[in-house]
């Protein structure tokens, strides 16, 4: 055996790295702004714990009180044909497959009438991006929806959807926003973001809209009155900087437009998905917990973050009500996109409001727009 | 979850470890200030100090305070092991509220396995390098203690390297009370057939109150405990369990710890407590929701507090999630337990954890919170393996 040389200390700590942490935790606990220097402290070197209860602290400042909000909504993916091919998705189908699916308005009527029964007031409605439907396609199923169901809010498109549709239809991206809000359009769902760097999206996206125009279409969309959400999906092959990278372009564009009403984070599910096979493993639920404490803390400008019970699961999805998030989303009686990469919880209401009581809070049904539904106004 | 978060502290609760930032900087809520200064005093917490650690609406902050207790206890070590359980059969003569496992021998989803399929699956478990067998089963009058004597036998002589670690209190004392032998005649001759430790399950919650309830056929707290004080002063060591999230109250999981607690003092026997989470689906309790992520880190936590005599504090991602178990590790666990392979209890009780991890997942669920995987024996020693390509 050679001998084994005498160890260095396993961590000589960086006094500027502990500076850094130090001044990130205080100026944290102060609710001040985070530099991105700050922000990537926190997320890679701040006790779990003390991240959780400083992102607690966050979230009371910007929502004070023991209320959780949830809507009552569903998905609609009105199709899975697409043409954008990112390697992370297991819900997309080739055009032509056997599995692709264009639903019809009798279809979706269905689901948007039991939508209706059960008190709900937002579809989420989203697509794969088809490369032959017509933008009278969509427009007519908008003015379809808006007549037929007033109640339901029409959460829709996310700037990837907004995006190939000025590509194939040869349109500019505000005048298609313009005509599908005069259809019925009502706020825009922030899917596909992923992550907000380009050197990340080229490979696990390479078609899908770059960090330019993801914030461009949200940027057209504020300015016209349309409020959307913001999201990352994290845990691949970014790196941490990069996701504060992310949280730094959501937090500038929010301090031009304020249109974000929440935010929304999750790890990516590998299972049936071509950058599954690339990534080592999943990220787990530490993971998580830290990333959505990071988040409260650096997007100072977001009212509102949710939770993502749909990939973290029940008792995971309750924890992260003391890391910073104050809503637990929507109630998703159909969701079909992460599901098909093996991930299924689901809560039945009973059971998301029973979770929202044993945290410690008061469960309230919501709008997309965060107006709290009166209790008379719910059906049972 | 106070609205205004207190200024960070000028001294931390315990001594900065010296591998990891010095973080605990967050002051103990006021009204946990008292308990707070115990634990940093290493002093003995109060059955009223578990009743308001339950009750304490910050679970963070009750979180910090079992970290630290941890981190003094073990450091950055968060340990696991490579076993397998082995359920010999799910005919049981019980009916536990609880249980979705145990059968009636004419239900056709009983099973009953023979010497040989024991052996199958050591031989299997053996090959990929395991070193413990956990054995465990329903109380069958045909699988006596002559099976087991034999069983175990079996499995010594075919793999001596794999330590036993099989037989709860409860199935002892059905032995004793079949073969009308007293606790230490039953365990004398288990040891002689080559028993080694045993595993901690069928505590339950011992208060009277409960227990009738959920378990009124079996042995009760003080046979547990006596069981487990006969083992101890054998010279075996053996694990404890709390199953909470059921009909139980803060004040029964309390008076539970506590009598851990006690017997604890006394023998110094058990290594480790595994709080179980109760998973209702299947049992005769199905009406029940189980307990939330918020309850299993709680639980954790004040166990980790309340607990301070017994070493190791499991979370057992079996019962957890693997997810829930690896947040535990922030709540004052040290412990993933094993790779298991092929569980039947908890999974016939519709739990949807994986029944393997492998150890790769182990060990990347505990180096993603920046702590170091040890890979243990049941007795906690550290398990050395020369590592694939290594040479010589």
């Amino acid at each position: 055996m050679t001998a084994v040389p005498t160890a260095a200390p396993a961590t000589t700590p960086d006094a500027t790295l502990d500076s850094t942490l130090e001044s990130a935790l205080a100026r944290a606990a102060a609710g001040e702004r985070l530099s991105a220097q700050e922000g990537l402290a926190l997320l890679e070197r701040a006790d779990l714990l003390t991240l959780g209860s400083l992102a607690d602290a966050a979230r009371q400042r910007h929502n004070p009180g023991r209320t959780v909000t949830y809507i009552v909504d569903r998905n609609v993916n009105y199709t899975n044909v697409c043409v954008t091919y990112c390697s992370f998705c297991a819900f997309q189908r080739k055009p032509g497959h056997t599995e692709s699916y264009v639903q019809t308005l009798e279809q979706m009527d269905a689901r948007l009438a039991e939508l209706d029964g059960l008190g709900g007031r937002q579809v989420l409605l989203q697509g794969g991006h088809h490369p032959d439907l017509a933008i009278e396609w969509y427009e007519e199923m908008l003015r379809h929806f808006r007549a037929k169901f007033p109640r339901i809010n029409i959460h829709g498109f996310s700037p990837p959807e907004i995006t190939h549709f000025a590509e194939i239809w040869g349109l500019d991206r505000k005048e298609i926003l313009r005509r599908f809000q005069a259809a019925g359009l009502g706020s825009l769902p922030g899917g596909g973001a992923e992550i907000l760097v380009d050197r990340v999206r080229r490979q696990i996206a390479n078609l899908k809209a770059t960090t330019d125009e993801w914030l461009g279409v949200m940027e057209d969309a504020h300015a016209l009155g349309l409020s959307s959400s913001a999201t990352m999906m994290f845990g691949h092959v970014e790196t941490p900087a990069e996701r504060i990278e992310h949280l730094v372009r959501v937090r500038s564009l929010q301090d031009k437009t304020g249109g974000f009403r929440a935010f929304a984070c999750w790890n990516f599910q590998r299972e049936g998905t071509p950058l599954g096979k690339k990534v080592a493993a999943s990220t787990g639920a530490y993971d998580y917990l830290r990333t959505v404490a990071v988040a409260r803390l650096m997007l100072d400008n977001v009212r509102h973050v949710q939770a993502s019970w749909v990939t973290q699961g029940p008792k995971i999805g309750q924890l992260s009500l003391s890391f910073g998030v104050d809503d637990f989303g929507g109630t998703m009686l159909e969701e079909n996109v992460v599901s098909a990469a093996g991930t299924t919880y689901c809560l039945p209401i009973e059971q998301l409001e029973h979770l929202i009581r044993d945290a410690g809070y008061e469960p309230r049904r919501r709008t997309t727009g965060y107006e709290i539904l009166p209790r008379t106004d719910v059906a049972a | 979850m106070s609205a205004a978060l207190p200024p960070p502290l000028a001294h931390s609760l315990t001594t900065p470890s010296s591998t990891g930032p010095a973080l605990e900087r967050l002051r103990p809520p006021a009204d946990l200030a008292d308990i707070a200064s115990k634990v940093v005093r290493q002093e003995r917490l109060s059955f009223d100090d578990g009743l308001r650690l339950f009750a304490h609406p910050d679970l963070l902050a009750v979180g910090r305070l079992a970290d630290a207790v941890r981190r003094r206890l073990h450091g950055d070590v968060v340990y696991y092991n490579i076993n397998r359980h082995i359920n010999p059969t799910n005919v049981c003569m019980q009916e536990c509220s609880f249980c979705a496992f145990g059968r009636k021998a004419a239900d056709p989803l009983a099973y009953e396995m023979s010497h040989q399929e024991v052996y199958e699956r050591a031989a299997s478990c053996a090959a990929q390098g395991a070193t413990e067998i956990h054995i465990v089963a329903g109380l069958h009058p045909l699988f006596d203690l002559a099976w087991y004597e034999e069983c175990f036998r079996g499995l010594k002589a075919r793999f001596p390297q794999l330590h036993l670690k099989c037989m709860t209190a409860v199935e002892i004392a059905y032995f004793a009370k079949m073969e009308r032998l007293a606790h230490r005649e039953v365990l004398e001759r288990l040891v002689a057939a080559g028993l080694e430790s045993m595993p901690g399950g069928g505590a339950e919650i011992f208060h009277p109150d409960v227990r009738r309830q959920i378990c009124d056929n079996k042995c009760d707290a003080d046979e547990w405990i006596e069981i487990h004080r006969t083992a101890h002063g054998m010279g075996l060591k053996s694990n404890c369990t709390m199953l909470y999230g059921h009909i139980e109250g803060p004040e029964h999981r309390v008076d539970h710890l506590l009598r851990l607690r006690a017997l604890q003092d006394e023998t110094g026997g058990f290594q480790a407590l595994i709080p179980l989470a109760f998973h209702p689906e299947n049992t005769a309790l199905s009406h029940l929701p189980g307990p939330t992520g918020m309850l299993d880190l709680r639980v954790m936590a004040v166990s980790r507090l309340l607990l301070d005599n017994v070493p190791h504090l499991k979370a057992y991602w079996i019962m957890l999630g693997p997810k829930t178990a690896q947040v535990a590790l922030s709540f004052g666990a040290d412990d993933l337990d094993g790779t298991v392979v092929e569980e039947r209890i908890v999974h016939m009780a519709g739990a949807t954890s994986p029944e393997e991890l492998p150890v790769a997942e182990l060990k990347r669920l505990i180096t993603e919170t920046g702590r170091v995987p040890v890979e243990r024996d049941t007795l906690y020693r550290r398990v050395q393996r020369v590592p694939v390509g290594a040479g010589a």
